[in-house]
């Protein structure tokens, strides 16, 4: 099955790159963008067909690696 | 004092510091591939600077979880001195050895260039060579050395003088036009909680050897080395 992670950044955590896409698109001509935060997007090819258990393991994967959980969440999507 | 040299894919700063530590200790460190998961018995373990794993999904975070990280923990727990330059702080962050998390810069730019530290305290092994407030001037090279922590760790770090050096100005003051990377509260180097461990974003190997114009990090060698006289 796979597993589609989005890591992001907590909130109150300065995204400076974020900040400057912001000011890219407000120069571009788009108005009203009001806030842009950058994250990751990761996509998992696993074996597990078990949804119950490819939750906690993918968990797992974010809390060792996949995520730095002293800046970023994470949050995981589940298909097939 | 026996040294030994952590040296991973992408590591560029491996060798500087073997010159420097072979310059000043008068020995030959070891260096040891990042593959192995067997450490030789030293005194003092450097984590270079560098890209290690090309410094993918994060800076240091492969790195962190090499067969050889595992052992460096281990030997940090016996009381093994671990200095983490550059790469090797964002390496020590990544492996839970010390607290917080290297950023990309606040301007997002790659720094290269000299900065001034304090000298915030020299009870550690590794700065007890230098004087308390001393200013000293350090090369800086990286995109992501802007330090964070949640505001109760940095409240922790200062409480119990962990805090080893800050970005300043000539006159030892630390505003935020001395910050060059919009590191907390000016943090250029931390030390864990035992004290032998020290991870710090610029590079005193990289000044060290009077021939590359100037010496001011030279004493940290200097320090470790007579923590072992």
């Amino acid at each position: 099955m796979k597993a589609k992670v989005h890591v992001t950044l907590k909130s109150g955590v300065l995204d400076p790159q974020g900040k400057a896409v912001g000011h890219a698109l407000t120069a571009l001509g788009f108005d009203g963008v009001l806030g842009v935060r950058q994250g990751k997007y990761i996509e998992l090819d696993i074996a597990e067909t078990d949804p119950v258990k490819a939750k906690p393991l993918v968990e797992d994967m974010c809390r060792k690696l996949l995520a730095n959980t002293v800046i970023e969440n994470f949050a995981i999507d589940l298909e097939g | 004092m026996k040294a030994a040299v952590i040296v991973f894919p992408g590591s560029n700063c491996d060798r500087d510091a073997a010159t420097a530590l072979e310059l000043i200790t008068g020995r030959k460190p070891q260096m040891v591939w990042h593959g192995d998961a067997a450490l030789p018995d030293v005194d003092v373990i450097v984590v270079p600077g560098g890209f290690s794993y090309g410094d993918y999904l994060r800076s240091g975070a492969m790195a962190a979880h090499s067969p050889v990280m595992a052992s460096v923990k281990a030997a940090a727990d016996k009381g093994v001195r671990v200095l983490g330059i550059c790469n090797g702080f964002q390496v020590l962050t990544e492996a839970g050895m010390l607290p917080g998390v290297l950023m990309r810069n606040r301007d997002l730019k790659f720094i290269c260039r000299d900065v001034l530290l304090r000298v915030e305290t020299t009870a550690s092994e590794f700065t007890s060579a230098y004087k308390k407030g001393q200013v000293i001037r350090i090369p800086v090279a990286h995109h992501d050395g802007n330090y964070f922590a949640e505001p109760a760790v940095l409240d922790e770090l200062e409480s119990q003088d962990r805090v080893a050096f800050r970005y300043c100005d000539a006159a030892g003051a630390t505003p935020e036009a001395a910050n060059p990377n919009g590191s907390q509260r000016n943090i250029a180097g931390i030390l864990n909680a035992r004290r032998n461990v020290l991870g710090m974003m610029p590079h005193p190997e990289r000044l060290a050897d009077p021939l590359l114009g100037g010496t001011d990090g030279a004493p940290m060698f200097t320090a470790l080395l007579n923590a072992f006289a």
